[in-house]
């Protein structure tokens, strides 16, 4: 070290710098006022960018420092990394001078990534070859501390070709993670996704490019992005939602801007009834689907918005269709309109009850939906395994389905039993009684 | 206060010592009156190791926290912010020092405390910002380790779910000849990835402890509980309305009756209540029994003990029945029914019927998604026409941007394609007997018992590591994912520990991604186990359950805020 150096340490160490207080006291606080004096003193001179280019700065190795440019964030970051930074003008008064002694410029890879390790800042112009760059991240990768190995990434990804920068990453997996990150989090998206194409990740770098529509509020702005998210090389099932989110939310904005119009209309009785809560924009696709058949039950498969125009276009299986139908019906009291959904008819021109979710579920809905007895007992008739059934006839005091199903268990002690249940005098109980006195039945107990 | 510190085999007390001499060094420096700028998510973790008290002692006068804005006007000499290493709280930093009125006198100095450590990234963003040279002290606070329990520390680290083994092996490198000789203290240390044990976190647990976490989230050793059971009951009070606000306590083993229950799989709380119940009441009636000056004294003496005894009943007492009326539920049942069963290894190969259902009826994301991870997972990822299915069905109820959550539970290896053709679990299983179908809850004799059934599989690698050694399951070790390797370190002979006769082995475990109460409930079963030969100290990087893990991994699906 020179003997000028050595000098120049002196002096930033020494009392007499420390004794310069304008206090007669010296105590901790005006010692803090005073170094805080001589930081910003000095901050004046080197932090201004305003300050024009004659101002050349030096390191205390006497290595120029601070490119100044206004090129974009990264290239900066990596500048202040790559030269002595802000910390050498700034000294903490305090800091043995042990820690100044050897800053030689002739440190290892090793050596440098472990002072990096103890946060002091490090130039790292001087690993200029190919070679040395990458002993000097296989060493950051090997200590084992995100924030070096991201310094030793931002100084490669400003100093080398992008080429040779990714040709390398691939196959330094621990270094490809930290860059991804770094780039995911300071929002360098473009790079990412030339990073991501290079490493022939292309799904990633469609689901990347698809995330940003959360960030699109414009529904139409959105819709268009969506589209263009389209050819985007996911696999072939995630090409289909992505397809099909495009569809719905396309079908969304033609229901949302024609409903509004109804609503300020007036004129539908639907909509005067059961004001909307809600924009149906972005919803799930069977939230759309309960919408629908709330809202446009009886249109023809022709509309945009009619269930079955719904249930075509998206490929919406049979149960989940009657459920969702069946919720919203119900919800509506419209119990024509349950029954019609359960009921089929076969090619002799009969009709039977089917339920593709399983009648007990049925109940279920239609009960929470405050369905009278009457409806509710119709079903509750159809529910296949007997145990279910007398649960939730009993529950739901459905009395007739209860003595029909006692009766036909051959049940006479839960039958006499259950007459306690329904009221005196009551057609049902004359209905037990005369099932009882039955003499017909051939009762188990 | 750190009684339940030292409580363990080995003292932690000297952690949080450590902890706390850091950060009175720090607000030492900043000299004068100050306020302090809190992160909020760091509140918590600071609580474990310091009070407010300490702070005070150290000239704090005001504590507010970080958001955009100006500060409050607060007439102190310094405001320290205490925040983590991310930009998005550099932004509000810069917000705040900006608005900073320059004309105020005194002027207010700032400092920085990064915690647990500094970043390049941040102090350059600041830079960026104009604002780094407002900064007179910026420093890091290691808070590294937090000691939560007499044997159990936490990071508390968000990142939880990253590949942290490096630094665990940086730090272990580091310690010889650093002041935190902790090290040197355990005969062994396991490292377990949580990638190598994917299915525990994902079913419910059954222990106590492990049950109000799942239910109502612990954190940092405080539970919130809703309040309505927990109102005073005291007469002449009519007409008072019940609290709104949720109860907190703190649950950790200080508590000598929580210290009891906790580990206990639920069904086995009930009858310690009672008989703690019987006890209580017959120590109460003692004072109708003191007769000399002597024993009225002596009973007095003990009245602060029996009356804290009496609340801490009372409290764990309502949360049992809070819990109680969760796990009596028909749908608690249920869902626990088909966990079970595909535990046990039956019908995972197959769309199920209650998830559809649970789906259908639009019960919550996070749910669905535990139980198709977890059939996921117990059946070495699901075949083609399966996991379509379900995907087709989350997406069209709960909405299409959650491609991206299920993309990410695929790159976490939770919920994928079955690869290989083949499904490993049924030998993992029954190799490691992982699921026990006699499992005794009451007088449990297996570490089973704190799933009903199943037992932790990252726990059992544990138990057979001490006995007979990994080398009798080197197969079954070969299916389970991830690098595996022994490393012996010898520690230098002054540090090795010397081992009286007949002492237990002390082993550290260190589990990379999160841990859940069950498991280490189940290790502190097996220390305990007479003919055990090892306790077990466990740390983590995160206390995890269920719906917090797949949570952590979720996409954040609300847009940027701007």
């Amino acid at each position: 070290m020179s003997r000028a150096r050595a000098d120049e340490e002196e002096y930033w160490h020494s009392s007499k710098f420390r004794a310069f207080t304008f206090d007669d006291e010296d105590d901790e606080l005006s010692q803090l006022k005073e170094s805080k004096r001589a930081v910003n003193s000095l901050r004046d001179i080197v932090d201004d960018d305003d300050d024009d280019d004659d101002l050349e700065r030096v390191s205390w190795s006497g290595e120029p420092v601070g490119r100044r440019n206004r090129l974009p964030s990264f290239q900066s970051l990596s500048n202040a990394l790559s030269d002595t930074g802000v910390k050498n003008y700034a000294p903490e008064l305090r800091r043995p001078k042990a820690e100044y002694k050897d800053y030689s410029s002739d440190w290892s890879p090793k050596d440098t990534v472990k002072r990096m390790q103890r946060g002091k800042v490090c130039s790292l112009e001087r690993f200029r070859s190919l070679q040395d760059k990458l002993v000097l991240l296989d060493e950051a990768v090997a200590g084992h501390d995100g924030n070096v190995i991201t310094a030793v990434l931002i100084f490669l990804k400003r100093t080398l070709r992008r080429e040779i920068l990714f040709r390398e990453l691939e196959v330094r997996q621990v270094a490809l993670c930290h860059l991804i990150h770094f780039l995911k989090e300071t929002g360098e998206q473009k790079l990412l996704l030339d990073l991501l194409r290079f490493l022939d990740r292309t799904e990633e770098v469609a689901l990347s490019q698809y995330r940003e529509h959360l960030n699109i509020q414009d529904v139409e702005k959105r819709r268009e992005f969506l589209k263009g998210c389209i050819g985007l090389p996911f696999s072939a099932e995630d090409t289909s939602h992505i397809q099909d989110h495009y569809t719905l939310l396309e079908r969304q904005i033609i229901i949302e801007a024609n409903d509004r119009h109804l609503e300020t209309a007036g004129q539908s009785e639907i909509f005067r009834k059961y004001p909307r809560k809600a924009s149906i924009l972005n919803m799930p696709l069977v939230t759309t689907l309960f919408y629908s058949c709330f809202y446009h039950y009886t249109e023809a498969e022709g509309t945009f918005s009619s269930p079955t125009n719904l249930k075509k276009t998206f490929k919406i299986p049979d149960k989940q269709y009657v459920l969702t139908a069946l919720a919203a019906r119900a919800k509506l009291r419209a119990w024509d309109d349950v029954d019609a959904l359960l009921t089929t008819k076969n090619w002799l021109g009969y009709t039977k009850k089917k339920a593709p979710i399983g009648f007990h579920r049925v109940v279920e809905i239609l009960q929470r939906n405050n369905a009278p007895v009457q409806v509710l007992q119709e079903y509750v008739r159809l529910v296949e395994d007997v145990e279910t059934r007398l649960n939730l006839a009993t529950k739901y005091k459905c009395h007739d389905v209860v003595i029909e199903t006692y009766r036909d268990l051959k049940d006479r002690i839960q039958l006499t039993a259950y007459k306690c249940k329904v009221e005196r005098g009551s057609a049902e109980e004359q209905n037990i009684n005369s099932i009882l006195n039955n003499t017909q039945i051939r009762w188990k107990n | 206060m750190a009684a339940h510190l030292s409580s363990g085999r080995v003292n932690l007390t000297a952690l949080r010592e450590a902890g706390r001499r850091e950060l009175r060094q720090f607000l030492d420096k900043c000299a004068g009156s100050k306020a302090i700028v809190w992160d909020e998510y760091l509140t918590g973790p600071f609580g474990l190791i310091a009070q407010y008290s300490l702070l005070k002692e150290h000239e704090v006068e005001k504590m507010v926290t970080l958001k955009p804005g100006r500060l409050p006007q607060a007439d102190v000499k310094n405001v320290i912010f205490f925040v983590r290493p991310k930009l998005e709280l550099m932004d509000i930093i810069t917000d705040n020092v900006l608005r900073e009125d320059r004309g105020r006198s005194p002027q207010r100095d700032f400092h920085i405390l990064f915690v647990p450590r500094r970043s390049l990234l941040c102090e350059q963003w600041l830079k960026e910002q104009g604002v780094l040279g407002s900064f007179i002290h910026r420093e890091q606070y290691s808070l590294d380790l937090i000691p939560v329990d007499g044997d159990l520390l936490s990071m508390e680290s968000e990142s939880a779910f990253k590949h942290v083994a490096n630094m665990m092996i940086r730090m272990k490198r580091e310690f010889p000849g650093s002041q935190n000789s902790i090290f040197p203290v355990f005969d062994t240390l396991l490292l377990l990835d949580r990638n190598v044990d994917l299915l525990t976190p994902l079913a419910t647990q059954l222990t106590y402890e492990g049950l109000i976490d799942e239910i109502y989230g612990i954190q940092n050793t405080y539970v919130k509980l809703p309040p309505e059971k927990f109102a005073p009951k005291k007469q002449g009070e009519g007409g008072k309305d019940l609290p709104t606000e949720p109860k907190k306590l703190q649950l950790n083993s200080a508590e000598e009756l929580y210290a009891e229950i906790r580990d206990k799989n639920f069904n086995a709380v009930g009858s310690v209540l009672s008989k703690k119940a019987k006890i209580i009441s017959a120590a109460f009636e003692e004072r109708h029994h003191a007769k000399t000056v002597g024993e009225i004294k002596q009973f007095v003496s003990q009245l602060p003990h029996m009356q804290a005894a009496r609340s801490s009943l009372a409290n764990h007492t309502s949360i049992a029945e809070l819990i109680k009326d969760i796990t009596t539920s028909e749908d608690f049942f249920d869902n626990l029914t088909v966990e079970q069963e595909f535990m046990s290894g039956i019908d995972t190969d197959k769309a199920n019927n209650y998830i559809e259902d649970c789906i259908a009826q639009k019960h919550p994301l996070i749910k669905i998604l535990r139980l198709v991870c977890l059939q996921s997972v117990c059946n070495s990822g699901l075949k083609q026409k399966v996991l379509d299915h379900y995907k087709r069905e989350i997406l069209q109820t709960y909405g299409y941007e959650h491609i991206l959550t299920l993309n990410n539970l695929e790159k976490a290896g939770l919920l994928k394609l079955q690869t290989s053709g083949r499904n490993n679990y049924p030998t993992i299983r029954k190799t490691l007997r992982l699921w026990m179908d006699d499992v005794n809850e009451q007088n449990p004799n297996d570490i089973s018992y704190v799933y009903s059934g199943y037992a932790p599989l990252s726990v059992r690698l544990a138990q057979l590591l001490a006995r007979p050694g990994w080398r009798s399951i080197e197969e079954v070790l070969k299916m389970l994912p991830g690098p595996h390797f022994e490393e012996r370190q010898q520690l230098p002979t002054g540090l090795q520990k010397k081992r009286q006769h007949g002492e237990n082995r002390v082993t550290l475990v260190f589990f990379l991604g999160g841990v859940t109460y069950a498991e280490i409930a189940a290790l502190r079963f097996l220390s305990q186990m007479e003919d055990g030969g090892t306790e077990y100290v466990i740390a983590t990087t995160k206390l995890i359950n269920g719906t917090s893990w797949i949570k952590s991994l979720m996409e954040k699906l609300e847009p940027a805020p701007f």
